[in-house]
C-alpha cells in the first residue's frame, strides 16, 4: 500500500480523528435527545421555569391508559394517516403508470412538474386550499354564483378539508418509488404474458401488481409515516374535533405546558411506528 | 406497454388536483378584491403591501440566513458521514452510526421537535450553552435533520462511484487527502449541491421543530405564516405565495432548458 509511514494504524488514528465530531454530531443530536425524552416522561410537571421536576413517576403514562382521549388521538392519528396513504396510492398508481409510458424525453419535465409543488412551500399550498375552501372562498363564490346553493357550505374546517390537504402534500412521495419501479419494469415481460394470451385485467394482476408491490408499499409508508405524527394540517384545514397525537402533543406542551405528558405521548407515538418504520428500513434495502 | 386512455386521464386528473390550487393562489394574487380568491380586476397593490409588511420580511430575511447557514453545515456534516458509511468498511459501531444517521429521516417532526428542545433545555441547565433559544437553537436543529437527508443523497452517488479511482490515484503515490481532493470530491460535488438545496428548501419549509425550539427572538417566515394562516388567508400571503411560486418555477424551468439543450 502506498499509506506512507505508520501503514494500518496510521490510517485508524486517521479515521479515528475524522469519525470523533461524527460520533459527537449523531449522539448529540439524534441519540441524546431521544434519551431525554425517556428521562422527561418520567418526570413531575412544575410551575418553574423550565416547568418540570426530575424524578421517577409513571404518573404520565398511567394517564395515557386511563384516560381514553389519548388513546383515541393515537387512533385518530393512525386513521387518518393510513387514509390519506391509501387514497394517494390510489392517485398515485394510474400517475406513476402514465409518466412511466410516456415518451423519455418528456420524463424529466413530468418529474420536475411532480416535484415542483414540493419546493413551493408546504404553508403557502395549505393557504391556497384555505383561500378555496372557506366560507367567502373561491367554491363558496362559485357554488353562489351558478345559482346551487344560497347560504355558504361549510368546506374548511372538516374532515374532507384536511384529507385534501394531507393527500396534496403528500402525493408526490407515494408516486416516487412507484413510477421509479414501474419505469424499470421490463416491457418483454408483459409483452410475453400478451403473446401467451393474457388479458390486460390478468396482464395487471399476475405481472404488473406483485412488481409494483414492494413499491407500492414503500410508497404507502413513506406517506404513512409522517402523516401520523402530522399536526400543521389537522390544526389547519380540520374541524376542531380531530384531535390526532400531532395536535394533542402540541397542545399538552404548548398550552398546558405539561411537558412530561407530552414526551410520554412521543414515546408511545414512537412505539406505534416502530414497526412500520422496520418494514419501511427492510423495504428500502430491497426496492 | 402502452397505457390507455384511462391511465392518460387519470394522470392528468391527479396532475390538476396538484396544481389548480397553485395556479389559482398564483393567478388571484393579480387581483385588486381585499379577499383573496375574488377577482376584483388587476392590480399590484398587494405585491406592494407585502414589501412594506415589515414583520414577514424580516422573518422572510432570518429564514433565509437560517436556511444557509444550517444547509452548509448540514453539508459538512451529512457528507462526513456518508463518507464513513460508504468507504471507511467495518468500525467499531458502525450499525449504531447507521441507525443514528438515518433516525431523523423516520421520526415524526413533533417528536424530532420536542425531544431537541428538551436536549436544549438540559444542556443549558448543564453547561449553560447554548444560552437561551432562537435563531441558533433552529439552525443547529435543522442541520441536524438536513444533514440525515445530505448523507442518503450522497451516499446513493457515492456507491456509484468507482471506488478503483481512488484507490488507483492513492496507489500512484497520492496521500489520501489528494485522493480525496482530486478525485472524490468532484465525483460527489453535484450530490453536495442536491443536498445542500435539499437541507435548504427543508429548513425554509419547516413550521413544526422550528416552533419547539425557537424562543421569543426566533420567529422565522414558516411560524409568521402559520401563525396569520390560523386566521385566514390575507392577500399579502397570497401575493408571498406567487412570488415563491413564479421563482421557484423559473428557476426549474431554465435548469430544464439548459439540461435539453446540454443533449441537443
Amino acid at each position: 500500500m502506498g499509506d506512507g509511514i505508520g501503514g494500518a494504524a496510521f490510517r485508524v488514528i486517521r479515521r479515528g480523528i475524522l469519525l470523533a465530531p461524527l460520533w459527537a454530531w449523531l449522539l448529540m443530536l439524534v441519540a441524546a435527545p431521544v434519551l431525554i425524552l425517556g428521562v422527561m416522561a418520567f418526570a413531575t410537571p412544575s410551575d418553574g421555569v423550565p416547568p418540570f421536576t426530575l424524578g421517577l413517576r409513571f404518573a404520565a403514562f398511567a394517564m395515557l391508559v386511563e384516560d381514553f382521549y389519548y388513546a383515541e388521538a393515537l387512533l385518530a392519528a393512525l386513521r387518518l394517516a393510513a387514509t390519506t396513504a391509501g387514497l394517494c396510492l390510489l392517485i398515485a398508481y394510474p400517475m406513476a403508470l402514465g409518466m412511466a409510458g410516456v415518451r423519455p424525453a418528456w420524463r424529466l419535465p413530468l418529474l420536475a412538474l411532480l416535484m415542483l409543488p414540493f419546493w413551493t412551500g408546504f404553508l403557502l399550498r395549505l393557504g391556497a386550499w384555505i383561500g378555496l375552501l372557506r366560507d367567502e372562498g373561491l367554491v363558496n363564490h362559485l357554488l353562489r354564483g351558478l345559482g346551487i346553493t344560497d347560504e355558504p357550505l361549510a368546506l374548511l374546517y372538516t374532515e374532507g378539508a384536511m384529507l385534501a390537504g394531507m393527500v396534496h402534500a403528500y402525493l408526490p412521495f407515494a408516486v416516487l418509488p412507484l413510477f421509479t419501479a414501474l419505469i424499470r419494469l421490463d416491457p418483454a415481460l408483459l409483452e410475453a404474458a400478451a403473446d401467451l394470451g393474457a388479458r390486460p385485467a390478468r396482464l395487471f394482476f399476475s405481472v404488473t401488481l406483485p412488481l409494483a408491490l414492494p413499491a407500492a408499499a414503500a410508497g404507502f409508508l413513506l406517506v404513512f409515516i409522517p402523516a401520523a405524527g402530522e399536526f400543521v394540517i389537522p390544526e389547519l384545514l380540520g374541524p376542531p374535533e380531530a384531535q390526532v397525537i400531532g395536535r394533542v402533543l402540541w397542545q399538552e406542551f404548548f398550552q398546558n405546558r405539561d411537558w412530561p405528558l407530552a414526551a410520554a405521548l412521543a414515546l408511545a407515538l414512537l412505539a406505534l411506528l416502530i414497526l412500520p418504520i422496520r418494514w419501511f428500513q427492510r423495504l428500502g434495502a430491497g426496492v | 406497454m402502452k397505457p390507455g386512455g384511462f391511465v392518460h386521464a387519470m394522470m392528468l386528473a391527479g396532475f390538476l388536483f396538484l396544481w389548480l390550487p397553485i395556479l389559482l393562489l398564483v393567478g388571484f394574487a393579480f387581483s385588486a378584491d381585499r379577499i383573496p380568491f375574488q377577482w376584483g380586476g388587476f392590480s399590484l397593490r398587494w405585491f406592494g403591501a407585502l414589501a412594506t409588511n415589515e414583520r414577514l420580511l424580516e422573518a422572510a430575511w432570518l429564514s433565509l440566513r437560517i436556511a444557509a447557514a444550517s444547509a452548509t453545515l448540514a453539508v459538512l456534516m451529512g457528507g462526513g458521514i456518508a463518507f464513513a458509511l460508504a468507504r471507511f468498511g467495518p468500525f467499531r459501531g458502525r450499525a449504531l452510526f447507521g441507525a443514528l444517521a438515518g433516525a431523523p429521516l423516520v421520526l415524526p417532526e413533533v417528536v424530532i421537535g420536542l425531544s431537541l428542545l428538551l436536549l436544549f433545555v438540559a444542556l443549558e441547565g448543564l453547561i449553560g450553552w447554548p444560552a437561551g433559544r432562537g435563531a441558533f437553537t433552529i439552525l443547529l436543529a435543522h442541520a441536524g435533520f438536513g444533514a440525515a437527508y445530505v448523507a442518503v443523497v450522497v451516499q446513493a452517488r457515492l456507491a456509484e462511484a468507482e471506488r478503483s479511482l481512488e484507490e488507483a490515484a492513492i496507489d500512484l503515490g497520492a496521500s489520501p487527502f489528494v485522493a480525496f481532493r482530486t478525485i472524490t470530491l468532484p465525483l460527489i460535488a453535484p450530490a453536495l449541491i442536491a443536498g445542500w438545496l435539499l437541507a435548504f428548501t427543508l429548513s425554509l419549509d419547516d413550521v413544526v421543530i422550528a416552533s419547539f425550539v425557537s424562543g421569543p427572538a426566533g420567529t422565522t417566515l414558516p411560524i409568521a405564516l402559520f401563525s396569520m394562516l390560523r386566521l385566514g388567508l390575507t392577500p399579502e400571503v397570497n401575493a408571498l405565495g406567487a412570488l415563491v411560486v413564479l421563482g421557484v418555477g423559473s428557476m426549474l424551468a431554465l435548469a430544464l432548458w439548459l439540461l435539453g439543450r446540454r443533449q441537443a
